[in-house]
């Protein structure tokens, strides 16, 4: 509808930049409040242990400081889960309590114990010094499968460590037919597999201002969240007890989240709380190195699994059996990561008729584990495409043929797979002989020859990967457990001159939607960009929205934003109408005009919105409201509930070169070929692929949050945790990224969400990538991070 | 970061004695000492900035044709510096492959030094150049400076002003970055000097740095990677630390590997 460069389509440099690359950006640790005083949490340093007593007595002496408190002195809820999943006997999974302050006990290295409310920072830290805390230390449970095997519980709630047992199934004589299907297929291939353990790390640590006004009784929580309106609801209904109309949650500019700022955490349940307390508000950032030990972590799987095929190579059945580490507390979406975005993705872009998938969620003393940037799904992806290989491999078949001789076909759509989902439309071949001819991989064998001549391993590794965004269907996932509706919510409010203002639940912390979802209202009203503002991130300007996650924030959120428009255009249609004394059938809108069909008459969209304000002759309403007549203003807002969940798909394909002496790995080439449905802004989607590539390199070659068994985190800052750095990814010539399209078959805009994309295919693309380097070496598993250190060893193992 | 003095003095008298005080620590460009501060793993009650000795500044040529560096000479003037570069070049290379531009450009050799990190690089060259140390009080011999994991032969309040290092005929670093801290996960200093082959090795010793006689015994036969062993002896690998970026094994073999290396 739109020719002014600025509609679906156009790379439009990102409005928010400006603010973000000069400093100017309002992040929560920016925000001071008149009166305002310091929070410090004075963390655990054991995994395990009783509380035998806290004497605070000296510290709440000590000088500046205004209150501290323990978990006795705080009266609440504890910090809820989202949500409820049933296990295989039909029992609810077990929800040990989660209190924002320890009570009686710690169940991880930084399980917060006090906090210290003081003038100053330093005064809160000194005082804290003072506190003196009486631990029994116990023997803490950190490794998954001894945890399982019984002993030393985490919590008495959860008897084995077992926060549920879970299966999905397709067949009908479930695992049983599953195992008999393998048992009867011509080949079989088994792996175990590690699913890394990651600190999220985002740029801007964790902060939250808890600020109690006491003239009207509201409470304002100033915080670093992609879902303000669920930290409300949960904060409000669950831990403390606020109705929502007093109790505003703002998420001003927050830098970068990747799923770490979904939940709810302690931290901004205190600092509310305590801010009534005192009767000041109350502050707190996260040091880095809290972050490590405070900040959900993510992935953590230990998975079993075995692929079967028939005679001409067709996958038969897939089992899986995984061990999900849930920490040491259920964080807002952690049960529902390794079941439902996790086993409903075991179908991968293959047609394989028979899945089973056993997740055991288990307890252990380490921080709680939780969605990250793919949640699930990267999980799915990796042991898919690392079996996928190995099955070529084992059975010495082309691992592009194979993977070509499984695909789901173009025309299939909607496909049904057997584990719930169906996928509504895609096209895999056409996005893998896109990614084969960008990446060269036939002329691979020249390159590897090169590299052999500088004494360098060169190996090539492919994935095909599908997700499941643009969460969710609100009645799908309400059967399935979740406690929460998944909707969005937009209003558009178009002012009398014609700017608009547009107020979307969805979150940006990162993602840039201040310019694609402008770019949308370009497209359908016609306007140009710098007539159109994007508000998010408070409660009390925006309606009810559920947030920035599981890249739902453009299937879903940009979706409610074109659904207002619509009302949009269509009221204004009929306020041009009665403007032009026209029939509104016969108005047509294009470029920001009205004009009635087959006259010169004419309305710019300025004059119809003026007009809307100044309603001078419109007819009035009767009195009864019979839908006659006009109403005033032009403001609408939509609630938008997905029909299904969207589809990206596509194949990366990864080039590495191995030193075989240092086991160093350098990513020579990524190039990769997404599905992510219809592109608004092709730049953003490139930006975005881009930084997920970075994470999935990070993932499969160099990330590792790592636990020793006393449950103390070995790798707890930067310089032990490694983040991936620009050189650590393949030279500009290298990283090549490009699109296939296939429109999402269920919204109206065609946008399936490319947010996730690069965290989900990148790492086995990479881990295959780094397999073949070594394979003639002899070298045939290696489990992520693939070090230098892991690297040469296994070369060393495998040269015995 | 708790309450502490400060002082900036101008003379390096003036700096001992406010040194000399308890409890008192010496800042040179602060990369290593203000982030423990913060961390308040070290508390001082007095801060002895040496920003503004002179004395500790600037890079010369002494003279049994030798490279002096002041103490507060930063990691990126070394890098960039003429007379390194024509007389020491793998000096002025170790110290641009040092942390980043801002450390570069803050932290400096004599902090370094004192600091003795066990995967700190300034210890291999100073070591395998049969350098020495300076200080308000003496010369302090390579050979006898360093004292296992951050710590040196310096007295406490003992000032470093210069570092000396003579000239070798040929000298070379090579270091493998640990992955997330780049610091040295192996780093290798060999240098033919006139005293003979000496080869230092830092990032790998559990103990900090050392020398490692059967490697300067081999290059002294013939200074070139074609004769570095494939393997050391286990002797070496029993002095080697284990930790979640590598073994043993793994650091000796890093050490023959950047020998052999071309
Ligand atoms: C991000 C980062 C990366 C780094 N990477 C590397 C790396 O790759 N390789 C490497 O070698 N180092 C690395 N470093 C350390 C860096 O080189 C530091 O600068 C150095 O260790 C200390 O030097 P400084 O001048 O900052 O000393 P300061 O931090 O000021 O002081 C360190 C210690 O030395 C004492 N001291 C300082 N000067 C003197 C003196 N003249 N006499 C006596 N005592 C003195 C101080 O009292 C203090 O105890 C890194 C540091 C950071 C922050």
């Amino acid at each position: 509808m739109s020719d002014n460069g600025h509609g679906i389509g156009a790379p439009v440099k990102r409005v928010e930049d400006f603010r973000f690359l000069t400093g100017r950006g309002t992040y929560t640790d920016d925000i001071n409040r008149p009166n305002q005083t310091c929070a410090f949490f004075l963390r655990s340093p054991h995994a395990r242990a009783q509380i035998k007593s806290i004497d605070a007595a000296k510290a709440k002496s000590a000088p500046g400081v205004v209150a501290v408190f323990t978990g006795g002195d705080m009266q609440c809820g504890g910090i809820p889960c989202g949500w409820q999943v049933t296990d295989k006997n039909g029992e609810p999974m077990k929800e040990p309590p989660h209190p924002p302050l320890a009570k009686d006990k710690v169940s991880h290295v930084g399980d917060q114990v006090a906090v210290v409310i003081a003038e100053s920072l330093s005064a809160a830290k000194d005082a804290a010094e003072l506190i003196a805390v009486d631990y029994e230390v116990q023997t803490p449970v950190v490794d998954m499968e001894k945890a399982i095997a019984g002993g030393d519980v985490v919590h008495e709630e959860a008897p084995g460590n077992l926060c549920y047992d879970w299966e999905l199934c397709t067949a009908e004589g479930g695992a049983k037919e599953v195992d008999d299907a393998i048992a009867n297929s011509a080949h079989s291939v088994s792996l175990r597999i590690v699913n890394n353990r990651l600190a999220p790390n985002a740029m801007e640590p964790r902060a939250a201002i808890g600020d109690y006004d006491l003239a009207s009784g509201e409470y304002t929580l100033y915080t670093t969240s992609q879902n303000p309106h669920v930290i409300r609801l949960l904060m409000g209904a669950f831990v403390l007890g606020i109705p929502e109309h007093k109790l505003r949650v703002v998420a001003p500019d927050v830098g970068g989240g990747f799923g770490s700022k979904i939940f709810h955490y302690a931290e901004e349940a205190v600092v509310t709380w305590a801010s009534a307390q005192i009767k000041r508000p109350v502050k707190w950032t996260a040091e880095r190195s809290e972050s490590f030990v405070s900040d959900a972590h993510g992935r953590d799987h230990i998975t079993d699994v075995t692929l079967a095929l028939d005679a001409e190579h067709k996958f038969t059945a897939l089992k899986v059996q995984t061990l999900a580490n849930m920490g040491a507390y259920l964080s807002t979406f952690a049960s529902c990561v390794p079941t439902y975005l996790y086993a409903t993705l075991l179908a991968g872009v293959y047609t394989t008729p028979k899945i089973c998938a056993g997740v055991k969620a288990v307890f252990t003393n380490t921080v709680p584990v939780d969605a990250y940037r793919g949640a699930g799904r990267p999980e799915a992806t990796f042991l898919l495409e690392r079996i996928v290989e190995q099955a070529a491999r084992k059975l010495g078949v082309d691992r592009v043929e194979l993977r070509r001789k499984n695909f789901i076909a173009p025309d299939a759509f909607p496909y049904q797979t057997p584990v719930a989902l169906q996928y509504d439309s895609g096209d895999y071949h056409s996005s893998l002989e896109k990614a084969l001819a960008m990446s060269d991989w036939e002329g691979f064998a020249a390159r590897k020859k090169e590299s052999a001549a500088n004494g360098k391993l060169r190996g090539i590794g492919i994935s095909t990967y599908i997700e499941a965004c643009g969460i969710a269907p609100s009645a799908v996932v309400g059967s399935l457990g979740a406690r929460a509706g998944l909707f969005e919510a937009a209003t558009v409010r178009v002012h009398p001159t014609g700017s608009v203002t547009v107020f979307t639940g969805s979150h940006s912390h990162g993602q840039g939607h201040e310019t694609t979802f402008a770019q949308i209202v370009a497209e359908k009203l016609g306007l140009p960009m710098e007539n159109i503002s994007i508000v998010h991130g408070d409660t009390a300007k925006v309606p009810f929205g559920m947030g920035t996650y599981g890249s739902r924030s453009l299937a879903v959120g940009g979706e409610a934003i074109s659904r207002a428009l619509n009302k949009i255009a269509e009221k204004a249609r009929k306020i041009a109408a009665h403007l032009m004394e026209a029939d509104a059938a016969d108005v047509v809108f294009a470029n920001g005009e009205f004009a009635v069909k087959g006259t010169d008459k004419k309305k710019a969209f300025a004059e119809v919105s003026l007009a809307a304000y100044v309603p001078h002759n419109f007819p009035h309403k009767s009195a009864h409201d019979d839908g006659e007549g006009l109403e005033p203003g032009l403001e609408e807002q939509a609630f938008y509930d997905p029909l299904n969940f969207t589809y990206p798909a596509g194949c990366h394909i990864c080039e590495v070169e191995v030193e075989p002496e240092t086991g160093a790995v350098t990513v020579a080439a990524l190039t990769t070929v997404d599905d992510v449905g219809r592109v608004i802004n092709p730049m953003i989607v490139e930006g975005q692929v881009h930084g997920g590539l970075a994470q999935g390199v990070g993932q499969a070659l160099l990330e590792r949050a790592f636990y020793d068994d006393n449950g103390q985190l070995l790798s707890g800052s930067m310089m032990d945790y490694t983040l991936p750095r620009a050189k650590d990814m393949p030279p500009l010539s290298g990283l090549q990224t490009a699109t296939t399209e296939t429109l999402c078959a269920h919204n109206s805009l065609g946008v399936k969400g490319v947010g996730e994309t690069g965290t989900i295919g990148s790492p086995p693309a990479v881990i295959n990538a780094v397999l073949d380097a070594l394979a003639e070496r002899g070298v045939t598993d290696i489990q992520m991070p693939a070090t230098p250190f892991r690297v040469w060893s296994a070369l060393q193992e495998a040269g015995k | 970061m708790k309450t502490f003095e400060y002082h900036k003095p101008s003379s390096l008298d003036d700096a001992a004695k406010l040194l000399a005080q308890a409890d008192a620590v010496a800042l040179a460009g602060g990369m290593t000492l203000l982030p423990v501060m913060k961390q308040r793993l070290n508390s001082p009650s007095v801060v002895v900035d040496l920003a503004a000795l002179e004395d500790l500044r600037g890079i010369r040529e002494n003279e049994s044709k030798g490279v002096v560096l002041g103490a507060m000479t930063t990691h990126a003037e070394v890098a960039g510096d003429a007379l390194v570069r024509e007389k020491l070049p793998a000096l002025a290379e170790l110290a641009a492959g040092i942390g980043d531009a801002q450390v570069r450009n803050r932290g400096t050799v004599g902090g370094s030094l004192a600091n003795n990190d066990p995967a700190a690089d300034y210890p291999a060259a100073l070591l395998a150049l049969n350098g020495s140390v300076h200080t308000n009080k003496r010369e302090i011999a390579a050979d006898d400076f360093f004292a296992g994991l951050f710590a040196t032969a310096l007295e406490e309040g003992e000032i470093i002003r210069h570092l000396h290092f003579p000239i070798p005929e040929k000298a070379g670093y090579k270091k493998f970055p640990q992955p997330a801290s780049l610091y040295a996960l192996v780093g290798v200093f060999a240098a033919k000097t006139n005293g003979g082959v000496r080869v230092a090795v830092t990032g790998a010793g559990s103990e900090g740095v050392f020398r490692v006689p059967e490697l300067e015994e081999a290059l002294g036969k013939d200074f070139s990677p074609e004769s570095v062993p494939e393997k050391l002896s286990d002797g070496v690998e029993e002095k080697l630390l284990n930790d979640i970026h590598g073994s043993p094994q793994y650091r000796a073999a890093l050490i023959t590997a950047l020998l052999r290396s071309p």
